[in-house]
């Protein structure tokens, strides 16, 4: 079953999650996502001057964890976690600018996949930002902080996102200083991403310089990808992350 | 000698350092607030829910460590610092929301008590929030650059705070991003802290998470609370004492 979709127009790469369910983040559709990746970075246009564009149908970006799918089971848990940190890893050594076009809700690991886009436009009339963790109960791992604690500064709208789990709509995200732009429907957000992305392709930026400076730009991200203690995962898995020339692992 | 005392109101937990003294933060009144945070915690009502105020009465939250009692003395002023340490540490892992009813001055370690606390709100009408360190010739140890890192994420007022020594009314610190609100008097600060504690205590939050979440998210304060590498200290305490 198809999780997601990848076209290509001109130099802009947008890969949109399909269906019209919650776009939850388990393997299959966290490989998928990753699967596309791949396929952008193999394609020699990419080099410079591309951008990669991700969004989604429906009222979802993405709600975050599959936690149906993984249940009690540690072993589903601790799959999830790695392989989305692996994809955080793909997505901070990206080779290109990233955008995140935000047309329904981002939520828990949702809001954090996000987050990993180095611009985010977003829906006005619909949708929140939300890490759910606090009201449903859970710890929130060490290395989704450092995501948040990179992408957004103010220390009393992180306190607010963290602690009081609140809810943000576009319009305050903007005001918070975590999102680029709010606009009016579900295709505006795309077109403004297209728009975006547009302008960003002018710079025909070199794709392995853009993404050494970003990995160092959120080192602290890169620094705690390799654990998450929340799911037990006290050894120390290498995170692969990929180079635009080479899979070593850092 | 009372320093604190400590009040339940439903599930607000109200501890307010007494007397119209400096409250300066020496070993006796922070065992005292230790152990009202002790208190607390063994509280069965305390597991989720609950909500703490942290208030102060006369003209002073806190004016920072008790540098007159420590005097010259290495190991005094190092056991302020580790005592002071614990606090922090106590605040940073409580298992409740915390709020700062700033109803007085709060300068140098009573600033950092005050920045612990998860929310602030602050009489606008006379009071600052200040690190004098700068003022008086001391260095600022790296723990406390930590808290001040965390809670203040303005890059300017980050730096007028710790090296212009700023002086912050509570208007100003709104402005800073660095407290939540500014309200009219001693009376209406606390006023405002308990309506603020009572839409948090409505969240009926899990105090367990709550604790380790504000721990991962203030790691930075964690990792360096360990050590006070300005513990040393002792002729720039002797001169610091001597512009009192």
């Amino acid at each position: 079953m198809e999780t997601c979709k990848l076209e290509k127009r001109g130099k802009l790469f947008i890969l949109t999650l399909t269906g019209e369910d919650e776009h939850r983040l388990n393997p299959t559709r966290i490989d998928a996502i990753r699967s596309a990746l791949n396929q952008i970075r193999s394609d020699s246009s990419s080099l410079s001057g591309s951008v990669l564009i991700t969004t989604a149908h429906g009222k979802f970006f993405s709600n975050g964890y599959d936690l149906a799918w993984a249940g009690s089971s540690p072993e589903k848990i601790r799959l999830m976690s790695y392989k989305l940190r692996e994809l955080v890893a793909d997505l901070i050594s990206f080779p290109m600018p990233t955008v995140a076009a935000i047309t329904g809700h981002a939520c828990a690991a949702g809001m954090i996949f996000a987050l990993c886009h180095d611009y985010i436009v977003m829906r006005k009339d619909r949708g929140f930002l939300y890490m759910s963790e606090m009201d449903i109960g859970l710890k929130i791992p060490a290395w989704f902080m450092a995501v948040m604690s990179c992408k957004i500064g103010d220390a009393r709208v992180l306190r607010d996102v963290v602690l009081k789990a609140r809810k943000l709509t576009a319009k305050q995200a903007v005001e918070s200083g975590i999102i680029e732009a709010a606009m009016d429907s579900a295709e505006e957000t795309v077109k403004g991403a297209v728009e975006l992305g547009e302008t960003l392709v002018k710079k025909g930026w070199k794709g392995q310089v853009y993404s050494e400076n970003r990995k160092e730009l959120y080192r602290k991200v890169i620094d705690k990808l390799g654990v998450d203690e929340t799911t037990d995962d006290v050894k120390n898995q290498n995170v692969a992350i990929a180079t635009p020339t080479s899979n070593s692992k850092m």
